[in-house]
């Protein structure tokens, strides 16, 4: 190879540098227009570029898009007329009313708590605020099956409590509020967790000067934290709806699966898919598929807001102090 | 030894008792019951169910699945992360805010969804069979169900870093003489691999316990494609209250495993980059840098 004498001095590359270290030079050269100098050092010859954009693509487009595509042609196979014949059945209808009513009490609870968690984690130092971070992120970490269980296991007829609520004659599993229940322990990190990283970034400083102008702590928290976070705390929000709304596992174990009364939308396509009615079942997920198209779009909505917003505060920041 | 640093902002008792409260409601109080009941076990009895064949079975299924489905995970992931920072392509915003689908697509949808497609008469698993391989109510369904649920993890772990890499390690490199796959294979994937694990990790965690996705494309045989969390159910069905209880534990017991595990990871990868966080699950793009600050895209 006669490389010997230079292996001496660079001795990590020296075999394949007289090829590199030439087409590194030459595109210094050549290529004064693209930007980055060294552009065609640091990238792929196109063939390759192309390859790893087709494999990328198509690894999404079977796993993404053909599922997505398959939920709205197979809910329209047999027709428009067809598909909104599924929604003026009465156990459809009613398994619809349920997820709303689920999500309408678990969301603004969860927000509640959401916001009450990133205050006190954003904005204190305090100790044992890495293990309460964890203990939110549990339900994340728990099969949504066992985290029907856990419920099951505390109010169900040979529960913890079971007796003692069946004395009172109170239902909690197998009836509405063991669905609400479930559907708030698998939402329940959802706001915090978005929340969090937002209010950290944004400091203290705000709040103080707020404070010190003569604030209350609500009108501070109302006037300057909350429209610093809204979108982040819009984003939880809709994030949270979505997996309240489409919630199966956890669910489906507390249910009981009784036609017309504790069916939620998900349970209710899987009783129409076990049922042959294919078609009816797809229509009905195509709404929640529309549901989870929404929660993608205000997302990407909310991602460019908020990068305006904090390229504002930057701009501003940069004029305070040049 | 003080438990909180002064500060003048207000609201930090009412806020942290309501947390603390809300959180012993809804998760700890229930999850204590579940083990205050798998406590009135005997040992023996525990282990009867624990580690009869059926349960191993599942777990095995479960397991080996999971693991599959998060090393595709890892593997095009990393891809899918490389491709959309560094190149430019028609359609790429809209490819990148789809990969956040299977976190908000319900689960049921979806498993309906991939066992239509998969079936013997679908649209892949037709092509499928005529080479002799049946994808649906096989453990290969199973592992497409579940690489479905953990595809978001690994890219969206590692998409922030690859945005963050400074572009003069690769000139460095380029200029020392290495070659693209070596720069690759030297400089960039050891400085990805931590986020990448962190996120294989999730991808892993999630598919252990998934449920809703897999039970249409499973099949549900005993012994056969029967995973974990259904057999929690199917015990629930048969009002084996201390059975499900008891695999359910198992399962339980697991994940916190991994809870731990992923929390070192995060420790691990955070002191590999000195500036953000990995991001967690399904949240925000964390790169809210303003555009001239983020090289490459766009």
């Amino acid at each position: 190879m006669g490389e010997g004498r230079q292996r001496v001095r660079r001795p990590v590359f020296a075999a394949r540098r007289p090829v590199m270290a030439g087409s590194a030079v030459s595109s210094i050269r050549i290529a004064p227009s693209a930007g980055y100098v060294a552009t065609k050092a640091t990238t792929e010859p196109a063939l390759v570029r192309w390859l790893l954009i087709a494999a990328a693509l198509l690894f999404l487009g079977i796993f993404l898009f053909v599922p997505l595509g398959v939920v709205f042609v197979t809910a329209l196979e047999k027709g428009v007329a067809f598909y909104f014949q599924t929604f003026r059945d009465p156990d459809t209808l009613a398994a619809i009313r349920l997820t709303l009513l689920a999500a309408g009490i678990a969301v603004p609870l969860n927000m509640v708590f959401g916001v009450a968690a990133a205050w006190v984690i954003g904005k204190f130092e305090f100790r044992g605020k890495g293990i309460l971070i964890t203990l939110i992120d549990l339900p994340f970490s728990v099969s949504p099956v066992v985290s029907g269980l856990i419920y099951v296991l505390l109010f169900g007829l040979q529960g913890l409590l079971g007796p003692w609520l069946i004395a009172h004659g109170i239902r909690i599993i197998f009836a509405v509020p063991g669905i609400v229940l479930a559907t708030i322990f698998v939402t329940f990190p959802f706001v915090a967790r978005e929340l969090l990283p937002m209010i950290q970034a944004q400091g203290n400083e705000e709040e103080e000067a707020a404070l010190t102008l003569g604030a209350s702590g609500w009108q501070t928290f109302l006037r300057v934290t909350l429209p610093n976070v809204k979108w982040a705390l819009l984003y939880g929000v809709i994030l949270c709806n979505a997996r309240a709304m489409g919630e199966f596992g956890a669910v489906s174990v507390v249910s009981g699966h009784i036609r017309g009364l504790t069916d939620t939308m998900p349970l209710h396509i899987e009783i129409l898919y076990n049922d042959y009615q294919f078609v009816s079942a797809f229509a009905v997920a195509s709404l929640l598929a529309l549901l989870a198209l929404m929660t993608l779009v205000v997302k990407s909505v909310v991602e460019w807001k908020s990068g305006q917003q904090l390229k504002q505060q930057i701009l501003a920041d940069g004029e305070e102090k040049p | 030894m003080v438990f909180k640093h002064r500060s003048i902002l207000p609201g930090f008792g009412l806020a942290l008792g309501y947390t603390v409260f809300y959180l012993c409601l809804i998760v700890l109080i229930p999850l204590a019951a579940m083990f205050l009941k798998a406590s009135a076990l005997t040992w023996h009895q525990f282990w009867h169910v624990v580690a009869s064949p059926r349960a191993v079975a599942s777990y095995r299924l479960s397991f080996g699945a999971s693991l599959i489905a998060a090393l595709i995970n890892l593997v095009f992931g990393v891809l899918v992360a490389w491709v959309l920072v560094r190149y430019d392509f028609p359609g790429k915003r809209l490819f990148d805010s789809v990969v956040d689908l299977p976190f908000a697509l319900p689960t049921a949808v979806a498993g309906i969804a991939l066992t239509t497609i998969y079936a013997p008469n679908g649209l892949l698993g037709g092509p499928l069979l005529s080479i002799g391989i049946r994808a649906a109510y096989t453990p290969l369904g199973v592992t497409i169900a579940l690489t479905f649920i953990g595809l978001p993890f690994v890219v969206r772990t590692v998409q922030p870093v690859l945005e963050d890499l400074d572009k003069e390690f690769e000139e460095a490199a380029a200029s020392l003489g290495a070659g693209r796959w070596r720069t690759f294979t030297r400089v960039l994937l050891p400085t990805i691999l931590p986020a990448a694990i962190t996120g294989f990790a999730m991808a892993f965690g999630r598919a252990v316990g998934e449920y809703g996705s897999v039970i249409f494309i499973a099949g549900n045989m005993p012994m056969k494609t029967e995973i974990t969390p259904l057999l929690i159910i199917t015990k629930l069905q048969e009002y084996d209250y201390t059975g499900a209880t008891a695999i359910a534990v198992a399962m339980l017991v697991a994940s916190f495993v991994f809870l731990l595990v992923i929390n070192l990871l995060q420790v691990w990868s955070g002191s590999r980059r000195s500036a953000g966080s990995v991001k967690d699950f399904g949240p925000l793009n964390a790169d809210l840098r303003p555009a001239w600050e983020k090289g490459g895209s766009e």
